[in-house]
C-alpha cells in the first residue's frame, strides 16, 4: 500500500543545533503514530516542516504523491494535512462555535461569503455536531478567553478536524491535562477522531498514553529517529529506554 | 455581538434621516455632510482594523478620490453628484487594489507606518506638483444631481446632505452585512490569530487585501464629498493630521458598532463646532479634553454603550483546570 506521507531524508538545524537529521518515515493509512523524544529531540520541528510551517534545508516530503516541503502551511491544509498545536491555537474573544465556524469557512476559502451570515444554519449545525463529539456542546457560546485549558486543546484539536485530513498531526494531545483525565480526554479525541481522520501522528511524552493509543512509535534523538517499531518493542529498546523514556514504562 | 438591526430597519432609518435634513437649519447642513462624509472614511478604517491593522495613512485615498473626481470635473465638465461620488471611490479603490496586496503581508505598527508613508509621498507629489495647482489646490463647479442644478445655497446644501447620507447610509448598510458574514467574521480571526487562519487553509493576507480595498473605496467616495462641499481641494487632502482625523473617529466609535462611527463623527464635529464657537482660543483643548474623556470612561468607543462586549461576558472557566502549558510549540 502506498503511504499517504513519505519523508525522505529530511534535514534541518538551526545554527548549530540539528533539529532533523536525515529522517526518513513512511506513514500508511490508518495508523495512529506516535512520535516520542526528549524536549529538543525534533519531533516538533518535524510536525512544523510535515505542515509547512518550516521548509527543510534537505529531504523531500510527499504526501500522497505530490511533493509539499517548500509549500505554505495554508497549501498543506488544502492538500489535507491538519494539525493541532501544543499550546492551543485559539480566536480567543470569539466563541467556541464560531472558532469552528471559521475553520468550516476554511473549506471553501476561495469562496467566502460577503453576505451570508457567518452562524448560518448549516455552519452552526456542523459546529455543534463537532463540538458535541468532544463533549463540548454546552460550551458552544462561550468565547474561548472563559474556557479552561484542557477545553481549549480539545477544541483545538475540533478545528484540525473540519477538514476530513488525510493525516492528522496532534502535538501533545494531553499536554496540561490533570493525571487523573488523561485517558478520558484521549479516548474522547480519538472517539471524536475516528470518523474524520483515520490516519494520526500524534506527539506525546507520557508513555502510558503512546503504549495505550500507538500502533506504531518513532522516537527521536537529536534530530535522528533512534527507533521506530512497534510500541511494545520500541518503550524496551535500550537506547530509548537510555536516550528518551529514562528506564520508565 | 449585540443585536443587529434588519437591513429594511436600517434603510427606513437612512430615509428618515434624509428627509430630516429638510427642517434642520442651513449651517447644520454642512455641518452633517461633513460628518456624514467622515463617518464614511471612518467606517473603511474601522472595516479594516477588524483584521487587527490600522490604517495612518486614508489621507492618500481621501485625495485619491477628490483629485480624481475634480480633474474629471473639470476636464469633462462632469458635474453630477452621484457620478462623481462613484468616481471618488472607484480611484480610491483603484489605487487600494494597488496596494494592498503590497502592504498585506505587514501588520502592527508597521502597517500603520507604511500607510503614513505613502500618503505623506503623495502629499509631496502633490505639493511639487504645479499641474495640480501645487499647495494651492485648485477650484471645482458646483456639483448638480440628474441634470439638476442647485442655484439656491439651501436647496444645494441639503442636495448634498442627501446625497452623502443616503451614500454613507448605504455604505454602513453594507459594512453591517459584511461584519455578520462568513468574511466578516473571518477578518476577526485573522485579527486574533492570522497564523491558525493560514493553517485551516484560509489566505490571511487575501482577507486583509480586500477589506484594504473597501477600506480605501469609502475613503476615495469620502474625498468626493469633501471636494463637493469645499469646492476647492488641496494637498492638505493627503495630509498626515487629516488621516489623524479620521482614525480619532475610528477610535472614537470603537469597532463593535458601525452606528458609532456616524454618532462618533457628527460629536467630533458639533464638538469642534461649539467650541470654535464659544471656545475660540481654546478649542483645540476642549476637544482634546472631549477625547481623552471618551477613551477614558469609554475605551472600547461610543459603540461600547449599547453593545455587548465580548470581554464584559462574565462566567467561569468551564472545565478541569488545567496545569500550566510548556513553552510555545511555534
Amino acid at each position: 500500500m502506498n503511504p499517504v506521507l513519505s519523508v525522505r531524508g529530511l534535514d534541518k538545524r538551526f545554527g548549530a543545533v540539528v533539529a532533523a537529521d536525515a529522517v526518513t518515515i513512511d506513514i500508511p493509512a490508518g495508523q495512529r503514530i506516535s512520535l516520542i523524544g526528549a524536549n529538543g529531540a525534533g519531533k516538533t520541528t518535524f510536525v512544523n516542516m510535515v505542515t509547512g510551517y518550516m521548509k527543510p534545508d534537505s529531504g523531500s516530503i510527499v504526501l500522497d504523491g505530490t511533493d509539499i516541503g517548500r509549500r505554505s502551511p495554508r497549501s498543506v491544509a488544502r492538500l489535507g494535512i491538519s494539525r493541532s498545536f501544543q499550546i492551543p491555537q485559539l480566536f480567543i474573544e470569539l466563541t467556541a462555535a464560531e472558532n469552528l465556524t471559521v475553520a468550516i469557512s476554511g473549506i471553501n476559502a476561495r469562496m467566502l461569503s460577503f453576505h451570508s451570515p457567518a452562524q448560518a444554519q448549516d455552519r452552526h449545525d456542523k459546529a455543534l455536531e463537532l463540538l458535541g463529539r468532544f463533549g463540548l456542546a454546552d460550551v458552544a457560546n462561550r468565547p474561548i478567553s472563559e474556557l479552561a485549558g484542557g477545553v481549549r486543546k480539545l477544541i483545538d484539536i475540533a478545528m484540525a478536524l473540519v477538514r476530513r485530513p488525510k493525516l492528522l498531526l496532534l502535538d501533545e494531545p494531553t499536554s496540561g491535562v490533570s493525571a487523573e483525565e488523561k485517558f478520558n480526554t484521549m479516548d474522547r479525541v480519538i472517539h471524536a477522531v475516528a470518523p474524520d481522520a483515520a490516519t494520526i501522528v500524534f506527539v506525546e511524552h507520557d508513555m502510558e498514553i503512546v503504549n495505550r493509543y500507538g500502533d506504531r512509535v518513532v522516537a527521536f534523538y537529536q534530530g535522528r529517529i533512534l527507533a521506530d517499531g512497534e510500541p511494545a518493542d520500541v518503550l524496551m529498546d535500550q537506547e530509548v529506554r537510555r536516550y528518551v523514556t529514562g528506564g520508565v514504562r | 455581538m449585540g443585536k443587529n438591526l434588519h437591513p429594511l430597519v436600517m434603510i427606513a432609518l437612512v430615509a428618515v434621516v434624509t428627509l430630516f435634513g429638510r427642517v434642520l437649519p442651513t449651517w447644520t447642513l454642512s455641518l452633517a455632510t461633513i460628518a456624514a462624509s467622515n463617518a464614511l472614511i471612518a467606517l473603511g478604517i474601522v472595516v479594516l482594523a477588524r483584521t487587527g491593522n490600522v490604517s495612518f495613512g486614508q489621507g492618500l485615498f481621501f485625495a485619491a478620490g477628490g483629485y480624481g473626481v475634480a480633474l474629471i470635473a473639470n476636464a469633462w465638465g462632469l458635474t453630477d453628484a452621484v457620478a462623481q461620488v462613484i468616481i471618488g471611490a472607484v480611484c480610491g479603490g483603484l489605487l487600494g487594489l494597488v496596494i494592498g496586496p503590497l502592504i498585506a503581508r505587514y501588520s502592527g505598527i508597521f502597517f500603520g507606518m507604511l500607510t503614513l508613508a505613502l500618503s505623506m509621498v503623495f502629499y509631496g507629489a502633490l505639493v511639487k506638483s504645479t499641474a495640480l495647482g501645487g499647495s494651492d489646490g485648485f477650484n471645482v463647479g458646483r456639483p448638480s444631481l440628474f441634470g439638476m442644478s442647485f442655484v439656491d445655497p439651501r436647496e444645494a446644501d441639503f442636495m448634498l446632505y442627501a446625497v452623502s447620507v443616503i451614500v454613507t447610509g448605504f455604505a454602513g448598510i453594507a459594512a453591517s452585512i459584511l461584519f455578520r458574514s462568513e468574511f466578516g467574521l473571518a477578518s476577526l480571526a485573522v485579527r486574533e490569530n492570522n497564523l491558525r487562519v493560514e493553517y485551516l487553509g484560509i489566505s490571511a493576507n487575501r482577507i486583509i487585501s480586500i477589506n484594504f480595498v473597501i477600506a480605501a473605496i469609502f475613503a476615495g467616495a469620502s474625498g468626493a464629498f469633501a471636494l463637493m462641499a469645499q469646492r476647492h481641494i488641496d494637498p492638505q487632502f493627503a495630509y498626515w493630521t487629516t488621516s489623524g482625523e479620521f482614525v480619532f473617529v475610528a477610535v472614537l466609535a470603537g469597532n463593535q458598532s458601525v452606528a458609532a462611527v456616524f454618532v462618533a463623527s457628527m460629536a467630533l464635529e458639533l464638538v469642534r463646532s461649539f467650541s470654535n464657537l464659544y471656545l475660540p482660543n481654546t478649542w483645540q483643548l476642549v476637544l482634546g479634553v472631549f477625547l481623552l474623556s471618551v477613551i477614558l470612561f469609554l475605551p472600547r468607543g461610543i459603540g461600547s454603550l449599547w453593545i455587548r462586549d465580548r470581554h464584559s461576558r462574565k462566567g467561569t472557566a468551564v472545565g478541569a483546570p488545567a496545569a500550566p502549558e510548556k513553552g510555545a510549540a511555534l
